[in-house]
């Protein structure tokens, strides 16, 4: 190769350079997220206010002040639809001044953009479209399930009721976490030996896995009370009703949070067993100290998926004519012929179950930390 | 701290006699014949899946063999008599992914089997492991998780956690195959520390050089067979057996040695 060759440009890369413009810079999509942008949040106000319009004599100011937010709120849209058009102007005049680096920076810029807008936009809405079916035929929909002067008047008898389902579900978790344990460790045991008590638990699983929860609690509930099991006397009429309760989501829960367990502790190498068994540690102290307290952070977010779900289903303790807090959002259903009791109970557990999410999040993400490289 | 302080104990040693061992179909170990004295140190070496791994697994029940016996200080350590406790307090093993306990932190991994095998009160137990972590040199690691140690510092902790609950021997199941090459050296000092203690070992190992240095034998195994055992010079400069020849060729062509 001589020399000139090399040091000559190549002639298509030469080409290439003649040719304008070398960015693409986003311009022309630019202009239709804007007009996209601005079409949303038309879109979104329009719903909004035929929201707050929906109250027939005036919107209480809460609702006022929360529309104005979320009104505002929309405006980031069009705002990132007109910085989407500005980078890619700027880009264009960059390209033309030959700083081709800087003009892909700020066709990047537009890019982005165009994502804000996209995501922003879709958020704006979905909003909107939730605030126009609350507001649509004037405001019926709401008034069905949201009255504020039924959630004054429910509230206090809901939130008495739901401190029986913050007892049940308090009680059977602990109960569910050591009779869990119990039924998985049992089908740990191994040899001929356990064989008949390993067959025990794997069948108590199938079975309580398998049947709905409804039918659990029916059975138990009506049928210990039907048939005097001894020793349910010793407990007052309400008490009785309080743990078989209990007793019966125990059961159902206890299946699904054995498998948790055991599918903790098999996610546990063998070779962490076998450093303990060789360091002398007995079966029972492997699981103890090697193979639960692991399996243990491995288990916590199934767990707690488990944990909501039995949350939840105290309601189903109202079959068995508990006045729990699903009971009695019904009672309130029929005094008023509305659902905003309902749906005020619902509030009451969802403030119940997202903290824990959350709180198991941190937990787990504290944990990793702890134990893990930066 | 080993062996070598309590000279009124009954001598142990390891016997191998007629051991058979089967995964399944897989006939690992093909008739084991071997005897061991007190303070030796035995190399194994051969290909991977040559049934080294295997037989020291062997030694501590780790694994059960189908015919044949094992003894370790006099005592039966295979067969349906076999006393485990007994067994896994006089033998120590250390493994090739040296299988801490991640959740514990490092001093807890060292004191976990004194104070729940042997008892030890909990202050005691940890004096013991100080002492064995100051003489690694990694007293100040006591209370870091395992994870955020390096390899080479995992196996030395690994090493002291066996140590711990004063072996009369040990078992080294490749404790350097999982290692940087630059991490390997600091393990094998350990190891030679203890040798010259006069610890009996047994050591499965691809360490051909470190081999030939510490052994008094080494036992080239093939195909779940003893195919030679010898003292270092006559496995590495005149070795009888064809296999071992080409063992010894490969190594060296792969500048292992």
């Amino acid at each position: 190769m001589t020399e000139s060759t090399i040091t000559a440009p190549p002639a298509a890369a030469e080409r290439l350079r003649a040719t304008r413009p070398q960015v693409r810079t986003r311009l022309g999509s630019s202009v239709v997220s804007l007009a996209v942008a601005v079409a949303v949040v038309g879109l979104t106000w329009w719903s909004l206010f035929a929201f707050r319009a929906s109250f027939a004599d005036g919107a209480p100011w809460p609702v006022t002040v929360a529309v104005v937010a979320l009104a505002a709120a929309a405006l980031a849209v069009p705002a990132a639809g007109v910085l989407a058009v500005r980078a890619a102007l700027r880009a264009r005049s960059l390209d033309r001044a030959r700083q081709h680096a800087a003009a892909r920076v700020a066709a990047a810029r537009a890019r982005d953009m165009h994502w804000y807008v996209l995501g922003f936009g879709l958020t704006a809405l979905v909003v909107a479209f939730l605030t126009f079916l609350i507001g649509t035929n004037d405001g019926s929909v709401r008034e069905v399930f949201f009255r504020w002067d039924i959630t004054k008047k429910s509230f206090r008898g809901l939130a008495a009721a739901f401190w029986l389902n913050i007892k049940i579900f308090t009680a059977t978790e602990v109960l569910v976490l050591v009779w869990a344990l119990l039924v998985a460790v049992v089908r740990r045991i191994p040899g001929r030996a356990g064989a008949p008590i390993r067959f025990l638990a794997v069948a108590y699983v199938d079975v309580f896995r398998g049947l709905p929860a409804i039918l659990v609690l029916t059975l138990v509930v009506f049928g210990f009370q039907l048939a005097k099991l001894p020793g349910l006397s010793l407990l007052a009429p309400e008490q009785q009703l309080f743990w078989l309760v209990v007793l019966a989501l125990t059961l159902v829960y206890g299946a699904y949070v054995a498998e948790v367990y055991r599918a903790g502790m098999d996610s546990i190498h063998w070779s962490q067993s076998a450093a303990a068994r060789s360091l002398g540690l007995s079966q029972g102290q492997t699981l103890r100290y090697v193979i639960i307290p692991q399996g243990v952070r491995r288990m916590v977010p199934p767990l707690l998926n488990d944990f909501i779900g039995l949350q939840k289903d105290t309601a189903l303790a109202s079959v068995v004519g508990t006045v729990e807090v699903f009971n009695k959002a019904n009672l309130y259903k029929s005094q008023f012929f509305n659902l905003t009791a309902v749906a005020v109970a619902g509030l009451l557990f969802l403030i119940m179950t997202i903290p824990l999410a959350r709180f198991t999040d941190w937990l787990i993400r504290r944990d990793q930390q702890r134990m893990q490289v930066g | 701290m080993t062996a070598v302080d309590r000279p009124d104990q009954p001598a142990p040693y390891v016997e191998f006699a007629g051991v058979h061992k089967h995964y399944g179909p897989n006939h690992v170990l093909r008739g084991i014949d071997l005897d061991i004295g007190h303070h030796e140190v035995v190399c194994f070496i051969g290909a991977s899946g040559c049934g080294k791994s295997t037989l020291l697994r062997c030694v501590n029940a780790l694994e059960e063999i189908q015919q044949g016996q094992i003894r370790v200080a006099g005592e039966a350590a295979s067969g349906p008599g076999v006393d485990v406790d007994f067994l896994r307090r006089v033998v120590g093993i250390v493994f090739q992914g040296f299988n801490l306990f991640p959740h514990m932190t490092v001093l807890r991994n060292i004191t976990l089997a004194p104070t729940k095998v042997l008892k030890l009160p909990e202050a005691e137990a940890r004096v013991r492991a100080m002492t064995l972590l100051e003489r690694i040199g990694l007293a100040d690691k006591a209370d870091e998780y395992p994870d955020r140690l390096s390899g080479g510092q995992q196996q030395r902790v690994a090493i002291a956690r066996a140590l711990a609950m004063e072996p009369e021997v040990m078992l080294l199941d490749e404790i350097t195959s999982a290692l940087d090459p630059a991490l390997v050296g600091e393990v094998l000092a350990m190891v030679r520390e203890l040798v010259e203690e006069g610890m009996t070992i047994l050591m499965a190992t691809h360490e051909m050089g470190f081999a030939r240095d510490v052994a008094n034998r080494i036992c080239f195994m093939s195909e779940g067979n003893l195919a030679e055992v010898g003292t270092p010079d006559e496995i590495f400069h005149d070795p009888q057996d064809e296999r071992l020849r080409n063992f010894l060729r490969r190594v060296t062509e792969a500048r292992r040695m």
